[in-house]
């Protein structure tokens, strides 16, 4: 499956590129194979300002789902993630608010905006999950959200008459946060990710990895990574769609070594070094949440945000999206679901490209 | 005339030296999910290696893990005064996925001990009674909940009136000041709302010195305490060698007391309150465990669940019981309770006689 266009990586690769006015060639162009060589400036190299116009022009839907149990700084780390408010901490709700007894899909939108480039992030919460006593299925309302999502966007491609941009509410990243117990996996961290991790990207973080020390944490990292390809758990970025060898060396490094995340979130700054930095301040020092020597929230955030965040989505949309697609497909026959059709038989749906413009 | 010296005073002579003799027994359980560090504090408090042939079970073994009751012993010595340390682990609890009635093997283990303790006592052989009852259950909160959990309400519930529970939180230094203060008073207010009692320190003299009665009024303010556990010496170049945790930010010190409550558990556990720990489990807690187990078994049908109140031996003697044979045991029991009875009368009538004696002698001085 090809992911489409190349994309730049990183905003500050799309802001270098500034076109050039250049002649065009006189001597009409052979069709040339990919890799011979060019006979003069042709421009295609354009593409990426245009794509870049039209992105800033439309903006982009980003969906976010944080699971893990209540305390665990879930709402904290979005909101330090994006700089923002987007998560309403459930320590500042009013103290009557109980456990929900069951798990509570709850998804908020907002628009942020950097350089021009506008956000539509939605973060998806998800109280309840593990709180009980009897956490058995815990996992089947997510899921179930996940799996109505794409039902929804289902809906909307095999429409006659289509949206010209259709709404992606899907997950295109799960964050799950595991415990920091220091000695492995509990028992309900593995069932949920053997569920869900054929279904959505799901990024394992460590939260309040400031309870571990370096050693703690270098050997909890390495029994948690064991323990998930023991049991047969690929989390993002998922070893079988790495598309070329960059890709893997790339992915690679950031699966065996860095993955999963230590993090520690903070709404709060503090004075270090005559810097104002984001941390906790302790009787014992200050913990500097950007700080890679304290923790590896610069590397979450690099790594979901600067550098693979359209990964993310496009593998939502041509793996996650597809196989329930085919699934939907195949056991209602071979003909496309939903009351629009009024029953007629069509030929089958062709396989939509990527959407360029999201 | 000299007030003649009778030589009680060295009373508390003898009985100290019977009690060094004799040695301590203390039975301490140790509870809350894996990973709150739990071994770890225990090692500090005790400073011992209690967990070196422990071994860890992994995520997919603790899938079908129930929850298992382990036993260690240790002997340790300190100033002449031999303690024989017993601690009760409960690994597995809060680990599965579906953990309801995971509390009742360690329900059934503290009622286990009363009963051993009940038939001994109504045994012949009197002398050596072991007593295996636990004494104290350290109980592990979370520190990155919101404050109990359904599973530590439950739990709490079930074991409240049968041991004595001391709260802590665990891995206190993943909380700043603040956030340490707001959990604390969050769990005294849910352990309020959900009736769960937990051991109270008794109340200091009233003739200590107001130095004294400040700390003693500051340690109880700070329950549950905070505890952070660490059997590593960190040596920091010039400073003093401390027990403690390094991070890149700073170290935590153990023994710091602006640090965590490690201190104050040590101190109100070990060296203040042994003796009372083990007083309130035998005069209140097995007195009603014995008074609901003897009541149930006079009316069959009747559960009837002791409260806390002191239920003297005298009370459970005189619930009027319906025409049933009674088993020999039972008979034995009501038999010694007989005894008991009458000899408090006659120590009664002895305290009497002496202080009538003693109030007579004081009068004849001052004439």
């Amino acid at each position: 499956m090809s992911k489409g266009l190349p994309e730049a990586r990183t905003d500050a690769a799309m802001s270098e590129l500034v076109p050039e006015p250049r002649p065009k060639p006189a001597v009409p162009m052979k069709p040339v194979s990919i890799n011979s060589n060019l006979l003069g400036y042709i421009g295609i190299d354009t593409i990426i300002e245009q794509m870049r116009k039209k992105t800033m022009k439309t903006g982009f839907d980003f969906n976010i789902m944080v699971v893990g149990q209540s305390g665990l700084g879930k709402s904290t780390l979005v909101n330090t993630l994006f700089k923002s408010q987007v998560s309403r901490k459930a320590s500042s709700w009013n103290r009557e608010e109980k456990i929900p007894k069951t798990v509570e899909i709850k998804a908020i939108g907002h628009v942020i905006e950097e350089g021009g480039v506008k956000m539509k992030l939605t973060v998806i919460d998800t109280p309840g999950f593990g709180d009980q006593i009897n956490n058995e299925n815990c996992w089947e309302p997510i899921e179930k959200y996940i799996n109505e999502q794409y039902e929804k966007f289902l809906k909307e491609e095999v429409n006659i008459a289509r949206k010209k941009r259709i709404p992606d509410t899907r997950v295109h990243c799960c964050l799950y946060f595991i415990s920091p117990t220091g000695h492995s996996l509990r028992p309900l961290d593995l069932e949920f990710m053997k569920h869900l991790s054929k279904v959505v990207n799901i990024i394992p973080v460590i939260a309040k990895a400031d309870t571990m020390t370096l050693e703690e944490k270098s050997e909890f990292k390495q029994r948690v990574r064991k323990e998930l390809e023991v049991n047969g758990i690929e989390f993002y970025p998922q070893k079988e769609f790495d598309e070329d060898l960059e890709d893997k060396t790339e992915n690679d490094k950031i699966r065996q070594e860095s993955m999963p995340f230590a993090v520690v979130g903070s709404d709060k700054e503090y004075q270090v070094n005559g810097k104002r930095v984001l941390g906790r301040k302790t009787p014992w020092g200050i913990i500097e949440v950007e700080n890679l020597n304290h923790c590896e929230f610069a590397l979450l955030r690099d790594f979901v945000i600067r550098t693979h965040l359209q990964d993310l989505k496009e593998v939502t949309h041509n793996i996650h999206y597809e196989t329930y697609r085919a699934k939907r497909l195949n056991d209602n026959g071979g003909l496309p679901p939903g009351e629009g059709l009024l029953g007629t038989v069509l030929p089958s749906v062709p396989a939509t490209p990527c959407p360029t413009a999201e | 005339m000299d007030k003649e010296y009778v030589g009680f005073a060295a009373l508390p002579n003898q009985l100290h030296r019977k009690s060094v003799k004799k040695g301590f027994d203390f039975t301490l359980m140790v509870a809350g999910e894996s990973g709150l560090g739990k071994s770890t504090l225990i090692n500090s408090l005790f400073l011992t290696n209690l967990y070196e042939d422990r071994h860890l079970p992994e995520a997919s073994a603790r899938l079908t893990q129930t929850l298992t009751i382990e036993r260690r012993g240790v002997e340790i010595e300190e100033g002449g005064i031999k303690v024989k340390l017993t601690l009760v682990d409960t690994p597995g609890f809060g680990d599965s996925v579906d953990c309801s009635d995971c509390w009742l093997p360690v329900v059934r283990f503290i009622e286990e001990q009363f009963e051993q303790y009940l038939r001994d006592e109504s045994g012949l052989n009197r002398k050596n009674i072991q007593d295996s009852r636990v004494h104290c259950c350290l109980y592990f909160i979370s520190p990155f909940g919101r404050g109990l959990r359904p599973l530590d309400v439950a739990f709490l519930r079930a074991v409240h009136d049968k041991v004595n529970i001391i709260p802590v939180i665990a891995k206190a230094d993943a909380l700043m000041p603040k956030e340490t203060q707001a959990l604390k008073q969050r769990i005294r207010d849910q352990l309020k709302e959900e009736e769960i009692n937990i051991y109270q320190f008794p109340d200091c003299d009233s003739d200590e010195d107001e130095d004294f009665k400040r700390q003693d009024a500051e340690m109880k303010e700070s329950i549950p305490f905070a505890v952070v556990g660490s059997c590593e010496v960190v040596r920091d170049g010039g400073t003093r060698p401390v027990r403690g945790r390094r991070y890149s930010w700073g170290t935590v010190e153990v023994e710091n007391p602006h640090h965590c409550d490690f201190l104050n558990l040590r101190r109100m556990l070990v060296q203040t309150h042994l003796q009372d720990l083990k007083e309130v489990t035998h005069d209140i807690l097995y007195e009603g465990y014995r008074a609901s187990c003897l009541q149930s078994l006079a009316r069959p049908g009747a559960r009837d669940r002791a409260s806390r109140s002191k239920l003297s031996r005298q009370s459970a003697t005189e619930i009027p019981l319906p025409m049933l044979p009674l088993a020999e045991t039972e008979k034995l029991i009501r038999e010694k309770d007989e005894e008991l009875r009458r000899m408090q009368e006659m120590l009664e009538k002895m305290q009497a006689q002496m202080q009538q004696s003693q109030t007579q002698g004081e009068q004849s001085d001052a004439l």
